[in-house]
Order: structure tokens, then sequence, then C-alpha cells
């Protein structure tokens, strides 16, 4: 059917002069009147000039070209796409929060001070280390104000000889960037033929130069690093500092606590295991804990409380100093504290026994047609690998995009780096079995379409609003703006 | 509560695994490592916890706000919040698979297009974490970009921004030197003049700077280009409506935070880290960007692009660690920007301008309180009053009123913005007044 109506005609393309969503009231006098003429701006820019209605339709509309969680099973490993509960989208932004500002006198903002402390309290609490931060914006940024504040642990003590992090290969691509960020250098190791952390490796690879070790616990293959104590010891022994990065925390909460496996600083990701929604890249929240000697470098200020009254402490001699203005994304934290405040100490651990029980489930109805890389019991996620030489010349990326087809966004893909032509499935606790079967089943669907029509499924995607993209042909002459 | 699974699914389940019990798949984890107990209050229902959440916002004092300092309350049409809000846009994750993206990647191309187009510049991000790290990242692009350490810093940039700079720059081997400041609120142009050196990768300045006062800009921008310094600078986007724009001073990278752009306070976070450059820093600038290609059909269709700059790719070559975006952040800055159009920006900039002015003037008319207006302010100026700042700071909650952001001895920073009624900017001068 010919396209009468454009799906992607971008709001420039719609604006007609003269048009406006919203009016001010009018001043009495312009800005030339109170500012000097070379000060100003001498033309107006070049916005889109849209109603409110046509304003409304254009983002209603591309809102729907979009999969989401509401919407679609997002199995996208490492990314804990899990449901978002409605009830804290309006309780993160109710107005006495939303307008809060962030240099308002204390006694006006008790009760965002309250709720930060009693997030930091839970957090404590779950993990066992001795002190959170809700600074960090994001889990990246989690990690470098992680690694900075290991790294001013070392200073701390003159240890200026540790220049080195070690970053096993299963690691997520932000922990090298963050170690070199952090002015380290990156020592790579390879993991073992199992999966994990091979110790032998790891204690060549251990010297007086290495300030940590950067651990995903589990780790991006989807298992748990059985040897994390032994690991934890090795690394004490040679005067470093574990890291752990806790993007994959959905797998352990309830069950175990950091603190026990002798890791020393970590990251949490709020719109990941405590289901704040992902926002299609943002805002996140990170916040960092670490055990009691390294607590004092962590950045400033801390919310603490005396007597009832809370308040920002920012007179920390030892801190590394701020990683963001003003306290965090209080926004963000606000709906962490709503998931955490829905769970107590018995109930915690279902999340993660179920997100394990939905990963397992899913590995096994798919063997024999799609494996797993390592064909063992898994954590939160499996990692499944497709061979193109027995599947029809068919790609892991095909296949990806022919899920979209059956109505499924598409797993990772490509990630681990170690797992060849990797299909990383992690479909959190909150997916039904019913979803799961729905999900193998359209698997299953497509095995039997790369035996009989691979082509198919190599031109996929056909049901989207545009058909496979040429990404390449975006990069050679960009355009980023209109 | 979230977790669907009946008894009978997860037996079910069991088997398929071909396992017994739940125990037998937490094996991975050593027995000694869940012995643990975890120690927390009694779960709340859906309405217990709102409970709870209206009790602790109840606890948050509703002032009329006068302060600004980095973070402003501004108009934000039902409009806005209404559209990103919608699940599809909340809930999406990074468009990894473009072709099921469309709508969050053209929300972001659309968003780097306005924001280009508001601060006259060639190339913007998708946004960073605030404005403080999108500048920390400028400043670290400047010394990729020129390969040299020394960065001249105005010392009227945000306190905030000043120590993040710090945190994030203190072991790239860049060294941060102070310019100086005139007694009118604004940088030290002639002082600047000696300052600067072939050793300068850049020069940032904040404009308006922290106390709100317009800079000459065009001045400073000529000296830092004249010794191959790059020019950072650091703008509030409202106040772009009317102010000249970055891109016509000839700066080199321009950053902001984008929180005013339809984002309320939130006590601060999240920000929206804006970053713009010239053309020529394109490839040199972290974080994600959106970019139009072509489908096998050869339409037009959105992806994210340019990606061999990133970490997932470069891993520790990469510019930066960064990973996310502000994406919802983003999408209301471009929603609101979409709404108000040119016309609504001159507007609203127009209102902030002259409720500040106004301000200014019933202030100056109370007795022992001082306005510094030697320069031009678009809609935040600092005030001397007769007693210590913090004093009136508290006499003034007392009454109210968020008087302003304290900065030391009897100094205090006011702002208002076209949330200010004439009718709360005379009701705040009389309560000035008053205590």
């Amino acid at each position: 059917m010919e396209e009468i109506l454009k799906h992607n005609e971008l709001s420039i393309e719609k604006s007609r002069p003269g048009r406006r969503g919203v009016r001010f009231e009018t001043t009495q006098k312009h800005a030339a009147d109170y500012l000097p003429a070379a000060y100003l701006r001498r033309q107006k820019p070049n916005l889109p000039e849209l109603s409110e209605f046509d304003t409304v339709r254009h983002f209603t509309r591309l809102s729907q070209l979009n999969y989401s969680l509401d919407a679609q099973f997002y199995p996208l490993g490492s990314c804990t796409m899990k449901y978002n509960p409605k009830a804290y989208d309006v309780l993160s932004v109710l107005p006495g929060f939303a307008n809060a500002h962030p240099f308002a006198p204390q006694s006006a903002v008790q009760g965002t001070l309250k709720a930060l402390y009693e997030l930091q309290e839970g957090l404590k609490a779950i993990t066992g280390l001795a002190a959170f931060t809700l600074q960090p914006a994001a889990g990246a940024h989690g990690e470098l104000t992680g690694i900075l504040t290991v790294r001013a642990y070392h200073d701390s003590r003159k240890d200026w000889d540790r220049t080195e992090v070690i970053v096993p290969d299963t690691a997520h691509g932000t922990n090298p960037a963050t170690a070199n960020m952090a002015g380290y250098t990156v020592v790579n190791i390879k993991s073992g033929a199992d999966g994990c952390v091979d110790l032998q490796t790891l204690q060549a690879a251990l010297s007086h130069k290495t300030a940590a070790v950067m651990l995903t616990v589990p780790n991006t293959v989807g298992l748990f690093e059985k040897n994390i104590r032994q690991i934890a010891e090795m690394v004490h022994k040679a005067g470093a500092l574990l890291y752990m990065d806790g993007a994959n925390f959905n797998a352990l909460i309830g069950l175990a606590k950091p603190a026990d496996f002798g890791v020393d600083v970590m990251h949490l990701n709020l719109h990941k295991t405590f289901a704040a929604p992902h926002g299609g890249g943002g805002p996140g929240s990170g916040p960092v804990g670490a055990a009691a000697h390294v607590a004092k470098f962590l950045p400033k200020p801390f919310v603490v409380c005396e007597n009832g009254v809370y308040r920002l402490e920012a007179d920390r001699a030892e801190s590394i100093g701020k990683m963001k203005a003003f306290y965090g994304n209080a926004a963000v934290c606000l709906r962490g504290l709503c998931y955490l405040k829905q769970f107590d100490g018995k109930t915690l651990k279902t999340i993660a026994e179920k997100a394990i029980l939905n990963a397992n489930y899913v590995r096994a109805k798919l063997k024999g047609k799609f494996n797993a890389f390592f064909d063992t019991n898994c954590m939160h996620e499996c990692v499944l690998s497709i061979d193109p030489h027995v599947m029809n010349g068919v790609h892991t990326s095909d296949v990806a995009k022919r899920l979209l087809d059956y109505g499924f966004y598409a797993p990772t893909i490509y990630f681990p780096l170690i797992v060849p032509e990797a299909l990383m499935i992690e479909p959190t606790e909150t997916e039904s079995k019913e979803m799961l079967d729905a999900f193998v089943a359209a698997l299953e669907k497509i095995y039997e379409e790369i035996q009989t029509e691979p082509d198919v499924v190599k031109a996929a995607p056909h049901t989207q609003c545009v058909e496979r993209i040429d990404e390449v042909s975006a990069a050679r002459q960009p355009n980023l703006r209109w | 509560m979230f977790i669907p699974h009946t008894i009978q699914d997860e037996q079910e389940m069991l088997h398929a695994i071909g396992v017994n019990s739940l125990e037998d798949l937490l094996q991975q984890i050593p027995a000694d490592l869940r012995t643990c107990a975890f120690h927390l209050p009694q779960a709340l229902t859906e309405q217990a916890l709102s409970a709870h959440l209206r009790e602790l916002a109840s606890q948050n004092k509703s002032l009329k706000n006068f302060i600004g300092a980095g973070c402003y309350e501004h108009f934000i049409p039902a409009a806005v919040p209404a559209l990103s809000s919608r699940g599809e846009f909340l809930t999406a994750y990074t468009p990894y698979q473009a072709e099921a993206s469309q709508g969050t990647l053209q929300t972001i191309y659309e968003f780097q297009s306005c924001i280009c187009a508001l601060f006259d510049m060639d190339v913007a991000t998708a946004s960073h974490y605030d404005g403080a790290t999108a500048l920390a990242e400028a400043v670290l692009a400047a010394h990729r970009v020129t390969g040299l350490r020394e960065i001249i810093i105005s010392p009227l940039l945000h306190p905030h921004y000043q120590e993040v700079l710090k945190t994030y720059t203190q072991h790239s081997g860049v060294t941060l030197t102070y310019a100086k400041a005139t007694a009118q609120g604004t940088l030290d142009v002639e002082a600047l003049k000696m300052q600067v050196s072939d050793q300068t990768a850049c020069v940032v300045l904040p404009n308006p700077n922290f106390l709100g006062y317009i800079e000459q800009a065009e001045a400073v921008s000529q000296i830092a280009h004249s010794c191959g310094a790059l020019l950072v600078a650091v703008v509030n986007p409202i106040s772009l409506g009317v102010l000249q724009t970055p891109g016509a001073y000839q700066a080199d990278f321009a950053v902001a935070e984008g929180q005013v752009l339809g984002n309320p306070m939130n006590f601060g976070g999240p920000g929206l880290g804006i970053l713009t450059a010239k053309k020529a820093y394109m490839r040199q600038l972290p974080g994600r960007m959106v970019g139009i290609a072509k489908d096998k059909q050869g339409r037009r269709a959105f992806v994210l692009t340019l990606q061999a700059r990133e970490q997932h790719i470069r891993r520790e070559k990469a510019a930066s660690n960064i990973c996310s975006n502000e994406a919802i952040c983003a999408l209301n800055a471009v929603i609101y920007l979409t709404l108000l159009g040119p016309q609504g920006l001159q507007e609203v900039a127009e209102l902030n301008v002259e409720r500040a002015h106004k301000l200014a003037e019933q202030i100056g008319q109370v007795s022992g309180f001082h306005v510094q207006q030697d320069s031009p302010f678009f809609n935040e100026f600092v005030v001397t009053c007769p007693r210590p700042a913090a004093e009136v700071i508290e006499k003034m909650a007392a009454k109210g009123f968020a008087a302003g952001y304290d900065l030391g001895e009897n100094r205090l920073l006011v702002c208002a913005t076209e949330m200010c009624t004439e009718a709360d900017i005379k009701a705040y001068a009389q309560a000035l007044g008053e205590i």
C-alpha cells in the first residue's frame, strides 16, 4: 500500500511558520532594553514550529515505533530488563520530591534526604558493605567512582607502584575503559575453559603493581565465579583490592552478600536489579559500596542522620571529591528505594531464584537447536553460540533480527567477546512461563526456517517500519542533525 | 509480587531443566556463602509504600524558590511528561536493535538537531550525565585534540563543576589553572591575555557565569584562539533564547546543564549533560550519537553511529567509559523545545531577563541590601546583605522563601525565572525588609 502518512517525518519537516505549542506571558520590555546589543542573539534558532497537538501526535507516533518492555519481551543479556512497577512512576515524582532544589535549606528537604538515607542503609544491608554512595549517575559512572576510590586508597598508603588493573576477558567493555580513565594500565587475562577466572593465570598477572582486579559476578557468560573466595584471598595477598562489577547482581540479591566474598568496592545498577526503567538509555543510577577500610575515600557528600535530622556531610578529607554536580540521580534513587521497600529478608531471594530458574529453563528448552556455549547450569542469563557453518550461513545478527518479526526484542548479541557468535539471553524473574514458552517457540520456528528458507532469516526483519539498516552508511558521511 | 510463577510453573520448569529443586540450581554459589541473613524492614504493599513515600514527600517544605546556582525551576508544559512517560519510551533499552528502536533513535536525532540549532554548534552528542561531567569530557577532548596539558578555568565556574573537573582529570596529566575575576563579577579579560600561552589546551568560560553575569565571550574567544588554545563554553540553554550563542563567538566545545529544558529539579538529579562541538572534533567526542542511515529499500532510518569511538568496541582505548546517556531527560528537552519553538524560547528567555531585573530593582529598594549590577545579567545576580547570607536564608525560609544560594559571608546569589510572578517578587522584597 502506498504510504501517505510518512512514518518518520522529522518535526522540522512538519514545521509551519507561526505555529506554536505554548505561550508565555508577554513581557513589558524586550531583552534589548535590559542588555547590551552585543550580548544578544542575532538570529532565532532553527527549531520546529508545531502546535501542541502536532507535537503530541509526533512523539506519540514515534513512541509506537519502539519495542519496549511494557509491550514486548526484552531478553537483553546483562541488561536485566525486568518489569518497572507503575507505582514508582508516580511516587518518584511526587511534587514534594520533584520540586526540591539541591541547594534548598536542608530543613526544607528532610524528606528527600531521609529517602536517600533509607536507600543507602538498605544497600548496605543487602551487600554487607560498610558504606554506600548514591552519587554515580550510571553503572559506568559507578565503576569510575569505584576505581578512583581504589586509587585514593593506594595513594593514601603511599603505595605508588600500583599502576595496573587486571580485567578478565569476560568483562564489560566499560571495565577496561574505566581503568584507563583512572590512569591505570589494563592487564587483560584469559578465562579458563570453564568460563571462570583461571587461578593460575590470575596468579601470574598479580604483582606488586596490581591496584585492583575488576570482576563481574556472576560473570558475563552467566556463571558464578566459583573460586571467588580464593580469588579475593589472592588479590588481597598481592596488596590489591577486589572490585566487583555488580551489573549482574540480580542473580545474587537475597542469596549472598558480596562482603562475604571479600569484595572491597562494588557498584550496583538501580536501573537493572532495582527495577528503575532504562528510559531508552538513561537516566540510571550506579551506587558504589565499599568495605570499611576503603569507605572514607568514597565521593562526598554523604547523607548522614543525627538525632533524627538528616544532612549532607561534605567534610570528608580523604574523599576522591565529587563525581557529578549535586548529589546523585535522586529521582532514580527514589525508584530504587520503592523497590527495596517491597521486599524483606525472606522474599528478597525470590528475585534471584526465579531469575536463575527462568534463564535455565530457556537454556534447557533450546538445547539441541541452540546450545549454550558452556553446557552447565547458569545463573540469571544463558549465553548461546551459533555456528554459521551448521546453520546454513545464518549468523547471530540474523537470528536477532528475525526475532523482531516474531514480536520479541533481540537478546544481546556478539557479547561476551570470548563466545563466538554469542546470543546472550536474560529473561529476568518477572517473565512468566508462558512468555518463555512463546520465546522458545519463536526460536524453534527460526531454527526450522534456517533449515528450509535461510534467506528469510538473513533478510530479516520484515515487519518493522524500516528494513535492515546499513549501519556503516551512517558513519561514512555522518548526518547527525538537520 | 512482580514474580508470576505458580507452584505448578516452578515444578514444570525444574522438571524441564532436569533438576529436583531450586536448591540444585543454586549449587553454583558455594553453600557457606548462602547462609547469610538479610535484616530488612517488613515488605510494604503498594498501598503502604504509597503512604510511606507520600509521607516522605510531605517532609519536604514547599518554599517559593529564588535559588538557581546551576539548577533552575522553569515551567514544564503538561505535554512534556505526558509524552516522555509513555511506556514505549520509558521501558525501552538503549537502541541497539535499530529497526525496532526507530522512535527513540529519531527523538535523539531531533534532540541533537535542536541543540545544535540552539547553540549554533555543528554536532551534539545524545547527552551525558550532567553539565559538570559533560564539561569534564569536553576538557579531556580538548586535551586530546591539542596534545596540551594546561587548562585555564574561569574562577566563576560553578563550584561543583570545579570539583568534578578536578576529580575527572586528576590522573589524566592535565593541570587546572584558574584565571582571575574582576570586582564586577566577570572574568578578568586583561589578566587572561597574560595567562594564555602556546601551552594552553583550552580556556573554560561559563557564560552566564556562576554569579549570573554575562561575559565578554567574543573577547575571551579571541584571546584563547590567538595562541592556539580552544574555547570551552559552559552555557545556560534557556539563556540562548536571547543571548549570543557559543557558535557565534566561535566556541570549540560548548556544554550545558540541560535540566532547564523541560526537566524538574529533582534535588539536582538526574541532570542532562549537553555536549556540543565544532565539526572538526566530531570523532573526538565521547558518548552516543545518532545519525541517518538507509535501510535496504533506501529509506531514511536512524542508527547509533561512529561507535568506533566507544568503550564496547575500543575497550581500554576508548575516549571515555561512558555507556548510557540521559535519554529520557533528552526526550523531555526535545519535546520542550518542539513545543516552544523559536518564538516560545525567546519569550521565556525574555521573561527571565525581565523578572530578574524587576527582582533586582525591588531588592535594591530594601534598606541595607545592595544589588551588584555593574555587569549585565540573565536571570541571576549577587546581593550583598546587611548580615550573613546564611542568616538571611534561614529567616526567609521561615517566611516561606528559598532566598538564594549562600556565597559566603554576606553575599547571596539570587535568581528569578518565569516562575516568579511580579507578586512573588514584591512579596520576596517585602519579606527581606522584615527580617
